[in-house]
């Protein structure tokens, strides 16, 4: 058996792509929270509650409506993006002038409501989604196995990622959405609609958590709890790599990813840790993060 | 006389709990420079401001080809043909020299396209790859203006263009503003500096203590010295 540092490299790849396919979900989550955060300053704790929301609604659509999952992949990120410009339009509007104190508090109420509701309607035991049939069972590269399913999970995040790093730096809209993070008045005088910006920008966010839930559904149960699960660590990685920053928040995911990943080969103990403990170091040595613009 | 294209009636202002303008009336007519002249502070960056919309907190009429401008939300100010070159140029650290300059949408017919626009100010065009804020200060004020005049705007408010630049760029604004004149813009000049403003306005208001104290044509500008000095402190 081949080994590296003691390790059989079955084990080493296995856990990597562990580390790679956790990271997929935290470079999702956090370029969608860089991207709210860069424009609307809100840190949007509700973000797990939406990454839950769309893992559920694609549970509920497939139990109770037979939509299966590639159906559901279009529509769960409709919906939730949806439900996700309904609540700038209805509630964050009307907090940008206050304290951004009130953006936050609003957005952990919303993720406590959220949750609660499936909590009492759902408990807390997760709900299995099954791998669809054109993705179920592996492929042996030789050197490991590999579920089909989760290497579709690091492909589509991929194209995802890089979907969403090219709308915003090589689009129109893009560069209205970077130069309204800078200065929205003045581009509001240019005759840019940034209200309406606002709202799409906090529904694109909501639709990326939304899509990386059902991404999600296969891999993890489908439980209330799984966005509060997952929302710390992605928080940290929004801090690693700078608040805001788009390139940032995808390539620390997958390098958190495989970070804690690589931890639980070398030292399993500290693979919960290691994560707060890179977090820590970066804010010691550069505050405004890996890819952040001092201030 | 006909309309003027942009009237301003009893205008205040306010940051916060500070009233800014006290009730400042102007009147500024197609095809004219209009400057408007005081020492710092005495408002009008504030006027400027508070007819584009920028300070909502504000009182009084401004009318723009016959329009309420106070009624409109901000973005919908510049689509009345309406266009504001800010005192700090406002170029957008994370977008390039060509993305600042077709950032603002095109707002009418006839503005300058971007080969114009090149034409006219050539360092742009090497530099079209650059970051904005990479610029020099008398080139990122060249791209302010510029951006603006794709939009295909009737009427510039532009802010303190000269200030910070060397002579030799100054010379090159007031010949840009000359040529924009020609054209037929209508441009609303804030200023500090006099000699600067004296060769390309048309008339004049004397602001102080948030409001206009006095209006004159350039015609007069000798008759007004006196009061000039006591209100510039020049």
């Amino acid at each position: 058996m081949t080994m590296i540092f003691g390790i059989p490299i079955q084990a080493l790849l296995g856990q990597l792509l562990v580390g790679l396919i956790n990271g997929s979900f935290y470079a999702m989550l956090s370029l969608g929270l860089a991207v709210i955060f860069g424009l609307l300053r809100i840190i949007n704790f509700a973000h797990g509650a939406l990454y839950m929301l769309g893992a559920f609604i694609g549970y509920l659509l497939l139990v109770h409506l037979g939509i299966g999952y590639w159906p559901a992949l279009v529509i769960v990120p409709l919906a939730v993006g949806l439900f996700g410009m309904a609540v700038e339009r209805v509630a964050l509007s009307r907090l940008y002038r206050l304290d951004p104190l009130y953006g936050l508090l609003f957005t952990f109420g919303l993720a406590l409501v959220i949750e609660g509701v499936f909590r009492y309607y759902y408990g807390v035991s997760g709900n299995p989604y099954a791998v669809p049939t054109l993705l179920a069972g592996g492929t042996n590269l030789g050197f490991m196995f590999l579920p089909n399913y989760r290497g579709w999970v690091v492909v589509a995040s991929l194209i995802v990622c890089v979907g969403t790093w090219l709308l915003i730096e090589k689009t129109r809209l893009g560069s209205y959405l970077r130069a309204a993070t800078e200065n929205p008045e003045l581009v509001q005088a240019f005759g840019v609609n940034v209200p309406l910006l606002l709202t799409l920008t906090y529904g694109l966010g909501a639709a990326l958590a939304g899509l990386a839930g059902i991404l999600a559904a296969p891999v993890y149960q489908v439980s209330p709890l799984m966005g509060s699960d997952l929302i710390i660590v992605v928080f940290a990685v929004v801090v690693v790599g700078g608040m805001g920053s788009i390139l940032g928040a995808i390539v620390t995911g997958y390098m958190l990813g495989l970070a804690e990943g690589l931890t639980k080969v070398f030292y399993p103990e500290a693979s919960n840790l290691v994560v707060f403990v890179i977090m820590a170091i970066v804010l010691l040595l550069r505050p405004a993060g890996l890819f952040g613009r001092d201030a | 006389m006909s309309e003027p294209l942009l009237a301003v009636r009893d205008l205040h202002a306010w940051y916060g709990e500070g009233h800014a303008l006290h009730g400042v009336d102007l009147d500024v007519f197609r095809g004219e420079t209009v400057t408007l002249l005081g020492r710092n502070g005495v408002g009008k960056t504030t006027t400027l401001r508070a007819i584009m919309g920028l300070i909502r907190k504000r009182k009084g009429s401004v009318t723009f080809n016959g329009k309420d401008l106070i009624r409109l939300p901000l973005h919908r100010v510049a689509h009345q043909g309406i266009g504001f070159v800010p005192e700090e140029r406002g170029i957008f650290a994370t977008l390039t020299v060509d993305e600042n300059l077709i950032l603002p949408p095109v707002v009418a017919k006839g503005g300058m396209s971007v080969e114009e626009i090149f034409e006219l100010f050539p360092n742009l065009k090497e530099r079209r790859n650059s970051q904005g804020t990479k610029l020099s200060g008398g080139e990122q004020q060249m791209l302010a203006i510029a951006r603006i005049l794709r939009t295909g705007v009737e009427m510039l408010l532009l802010d303190e263009p000269t200030e910070g630049l060397a002579p030799v760029i100054v010379q090159r604004i007031g010949e840009l503003l000359a040529t924009l004149k020609k054209r037929g813009m209508t441009i609303l000049l804030v200023e500090q500096n006099f000699r600067f403003a004296a060769r390309i306005a048309d008339r004049f208001y004397l602001m102080d203590h948030g409001k206009v104290v006095e209006g004159f044509p350039v015609g007069q500008l000798s008759a007004h010295t006196d009061k000039l000095h006591e209100v510039l402190g020049v």
